[in-house]
């Protein structure tokens, strides 16, 4: 539920229906440390030998600590902006509360399984776009009769027909905008109980960005929770009403879309 | 709700903060998400749940595999005819080096069809080995991008190695035919064969399918151990002749005896060669043949199953 009408709705809100604010993703003081091995030191053969015969472990080990001590609750039917500069560590706080990546310390509990969709997520490049919406529906778990259904509609949506038979071209040679609009055509098929969008529709051109946007708000009433990773205020502002901000690892700022990202454009001077 | 680290802006934060007095307030996180049903994430299912999912997602195995299938040779001009032809090539190729070239049928009737089987079958494991290696570390975009069971991965490539041998078989059993051996009831003992060559192989490809996702050198590796364990699998000889010509080791002895390969290749040998009788089959062969299956089918799976939530990390 939006932070924003939870104001007005806390009159009714207030005396019933409080169990309509149903958590999905609750983040307990969450820390999450990339260890890089072999940063520095020599990279030659015989370097690594002497390591392996002193049983030594990769010489420094740099320690990167990309998400530091976050901790917010989601609800379900919220769309959620994660904003912050390149390298604060919005992908890594994906990744963790999707289980790709360990905590630390700290903990993510979710409802269910929760569904990333990053920039770079390819999906089987040497296969087709049919075949890649065929599989990709399987492996989410979607049955035979359910994909047939849908095929006619993810492919309408994702657009790839538009400019002459691209599905049946394998992915490889599609452009990157257009890999993009189809992953998220096919993930978006699926309702989601946490969706997380890592920039994958950066890529997208305008059209089909208002598309998907329109798409986010749909999954949001089908009870799901989405956040949505962009460096465009516009579409955070278009599509959340809520606004993580996270700067250097920590959570910097957490509320309404319009004060977070007031206060984001008056510190990155925009 | 909010967290606010920065003063400057905690007014605003707080403000959108707790319009709503809800009885979850005072809860915990964790006390939270116990109320909600919430789990934690990237947690590892129970070995039932796993096997449930697992189940669920057959239609992807399947199709999966056919797809690769399909895809492995959309750049070469003959397309699907290399199906045919790698195994007839590779035929031919062992045939002029250790048929011609090195005289090594001493004392095996029909060489060619000995030989044949024993590189068909061999291939079928090696090529689920190092599919089964590169089953999580090739495929890290389509395990990041989509949550299903991971197993799903090496067991379709497997069913795809399979699929491939049974081309291979089609081709074996006309080479077969060819040099004269006649088609008899025997020949239905290689379906029990593949079967628990199958389920072998699956075990097999899970095992270094979990070792290939955190050790990169594996691939390095593999040919090396894939070829040792070649020669070690009376492919081109007799391992009977062997043993019985030579005083090895009873150690050397039982390992050559007790090798799955071995073990595969001499049950398909004797349910399509005439002339390669029971007395050339290792004692106990189908117990071992079995026995190997579990081993591996059920180790593999588990040992696969162990890591789950870590595939894709990193
Ligand atoms: N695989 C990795 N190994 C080591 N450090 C990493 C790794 N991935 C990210 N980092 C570090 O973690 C920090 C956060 O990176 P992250 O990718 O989460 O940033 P981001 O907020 O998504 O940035 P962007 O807006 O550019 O996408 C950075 O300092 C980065 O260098
Ligand atoms: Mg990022």
């Amino acid at each position: 539920m939006a932070e924003q009408s939870a104001v007005t709705e806390a009159s009714t809100a207030a005396g019933t229906a409080v169990g309509a604010r149903v958590p999905t993703v609750v983040a307990d003081r969450l820390n999450v440390v990339y260890r890089v091995h072999g940063g520095g030191g020599k990279g030659n053969a015989v370097a690594a030998l002497r390591r392996i015969v002193r049983r030594q472990k990769s010489p420094n080990v740099r320690e990167v600590h990309a998400v530091k001590d976050v901790s917010f609750v989601a609800y379900r039917g919220e769309a959620i902006g994660l904003i912050g500069t390149n390298g604060s560590g919005k992908s890594t706080l994906l990744k963790a509360v999707a289980g790709l990546l360990p905590a630390e310390s700290g903990k993510v509990y979710t409802d269910g399984q929760p569904s990333l969709l990053g920039v770079n997520a390819a999906l089987m490049n040497d296969l087709t776009g049919e075949r890649n919406v065929i599989l990709g529906g399987l492996a989410m778990g979607m049955s035979q009769e359910e994909i047939r259904a849908k095929y006619q509609d993810i492919v309408d949506f994702s657009g790839i027909n538009e400019k002459g038979d691209f599905i049946s071209l394998p992915m490889r040679t599609y452009s990157s905008g257009m890999a993009a609009r189809l992953r998220f055509s096919i993930a978006a098929a699926k309702s989601h109980d946490v969706l997380m969008i890592d920039e994958a529709l950066a890529t997208g051109d305008r059209k089909f960005q208002k598309r998907s946007e329109a798409r986010i708000r749909e999954l949001r009433k089908e009870a799901g929770t989405v956040f949505l990773v962009s460096h465009n205020n516009k579409s955070i502002r278009d599509t959340c009403e809520r606004v993580l901000w996270l700067e250097k690892g920590t959570l910097v700022m957490d509320g309404p879309t319009d004060e977070v990202l007031k206060a984001y454009e008056k510190e990155t001077g925009k | 709700m909010s967290t606010v680290s920065d003063t400057t802006h905690g007014d605003a934060a707080t403000a959108a903060a707790s319009p709503v007095t809800s009885p979850d307030d005072g809860l915990s996180p964790a006390a939270l998400a116990e109320k909600y049903g919430l789990s934690v994430s990237g947690a590892r299912p129970g070995l039932a749940e796993y096997v449930r999912q697992l189940w669920g997602r057959r239609h992807f195995i399947r199709a999966y595999a056919s797809a690769r299938v399909t895809a492995q040779y959309t750049n070469a001009r003959l397309g699907q005819l290399w199906q045919v032809m790698t195994p007839l090539l590779n035929a031919a190729v062992y045939f002029l080096i250790f048929g011609v070239l090195l005289g090594s049928k001493r004392g095996i009737e029909n060489y060619v069809a000995y030989l044949i089987i024993g590189i068909f079958i061999f291939t079928f494991t090696q090529s689920s080995v190092l599919a089964g290696v590169k089953a999580i570390s090739g495929n890290l975009g389509l395990i990041r991008a989509l949550h299903f069971p991971r197993a799903s991965l090496p067991v379709a490539f497997t069913l795809m190695q399979l699929q491939q041998l049974l081309i291979s078989m089609a081709v074996m059993l006309v080479i077969v035919l060819f040099t004269g051996e006649v088609p008899a009831w025997s020949w239905l003992l290689i379906v029990p064969a593949l079967l628990l060559q199958s389920v072998f192989n699956v075990g097999l490809a899970l095992g270094m399918a979990r070792l290939g996702s955190k050790m990169t050198d594996l691939t390095q590796l593999m040919p090396f151990i894939l070829r040792t364990w070649l020669y070690a699998s009376g492919v081109f000889y007799s391992i009977r002749a062997v043993l019985e010509k030579h005083d090895l080791p009873w150690i050397v002895h039982l390992l050559l005896e007790l090798n799955p390969a071995a073990v595969y290749i001499d049950l398909v040998r004797f349910a399509l060669i005439d002339s390669f009788g029971r007395n050339e089959l290792p004692p106990h062969v189908w117990a071992v043949a079995v026995g190997w299956a579990l081993v591996a089918g059920i180790g593999g799976f588990l040992f696969f199953w162990k890591a789950e939530e870590s595939y894709g990390r990193g």
